[in-house]
């Protein structure tokens, strides 16, 4: 996993960016930003070069799906690794995911571990 | 109301404090709310919709949501500012999420709402029928919190 990498977190929920991005400087990268809307993070894909998206479901304007289903359909970011981190622990939500083209799934409340894991399986692959 | 509804919410709270906030925390006996008063200083509350629909909420002590907001984002916070008002929104929806989630294996499929937060001493935490609110009391070594369930039921 390269740690070089530019992470795009986007959460509607400052507590939350802060603490994924808290887990993300543990694991070592460098270079993160952060969005409150899936909205806005469109916006911000449009002018900067992100490698990895870590997502939330729920959010006011779009939401994660929405986003996720923006990027499969972006032909220059259509393979993006994608990581949705969301208290939506449904079976349907997560076939959603799967359907739309997630890279791997989260259920909040989550530990630090957990999201190295499911992290380090999106780039093994 | 079918008590079925309320142990997903006590086993989420336990869950959620725990994973996100390194807090261990016990539920008390559950009672029937009689008044819509909330027992903390700042409530977390999220409508749910579905086959029943209903809200939940948890209610936080200042006492208490301070040093738990602190082991959650790694660093103190010594005053309720809106970093603890956004937490609190952050932890009813993982409440939530995870209640829905046993909901969703017993058969009871629900939607979850954006969630609101109250703040002040004596606030109302008006839940979205007028059923029954069943309230279950936590203690934990931060302090006390209280989650409260009415579903159309």
């Amino acid at each position: 996993m390269d740690l070089n990498m530019k992470v795009l977190v986007v959460d509607d929920f400052a507590t939350m960016r802060r603490i994924l991005k808290n887990i993300l400087k543990q694991i070592g990268f460098t270079k993160i930003i952060d969005a409150d809307d899936g909205s806005t993070a469109l916006a911000m894909l449009k002018k900067d070069k992100v490698d990895l998206i870590i997502s939330d479901w729920n959010m006011p304007k779009v939401s994660g799906l929405e986003l996720l289903k923006a990027v499969r359909s972006d032909e220059s970011i259509k393979d993006m690794p994608f990581l949705m981190v969301t208290a939506e622990a449904q079976k349907d939500s997560v076939v959603q995911a799967i359907q739309a083209g997630v890279s791997n799934y989260v259920v909040k409340p989550f530990t630090p571990d957990t999201i190295k894991e499911k992290l380090e399986q999106i780039f093994k692959k | 109301m079918n008590l079925e509804l309320i142990n997903p919410f006590i086993d989420a709270t336990l869950n959620v404090l725990e994973t996100m906030a390194s807090t261990k925390a016990r539920a008390g006996k559950p009672y029937l709310k009689k008044d819509q008063v909330a027992r903390g200083d700042i409530s977390g509350v999220i409508g749910l919709t579905g086959e029943v629909s209903g809200t939940t909420s948890v209610s936080f002590s200042e006492k208490s949501i301070l040093p738990i907001v602190s082991n959650m984002v790694g660093e103190e916070v010594k005053e309720m500012n809106e970093e603890i008002r956004d937490a609190v929104g952050e932890i009813v929806n993982m409440i939530s999420g995870q209640a829905r989630q046993k909901l969703d294996e017993l058969g009871r499929s629900l939607k979850a709402a954006i969630p609101t937060v109250i703040t002040g001493k004596n606030h109302v935490i008006e839940h979205i029928t007028t059923y029954p609110i069943i309230a279950v009391p936590f203690t934990s070594d931060k302090g006390a919190f209280t989650i409260e369930v009415c579903f159309e039921e």
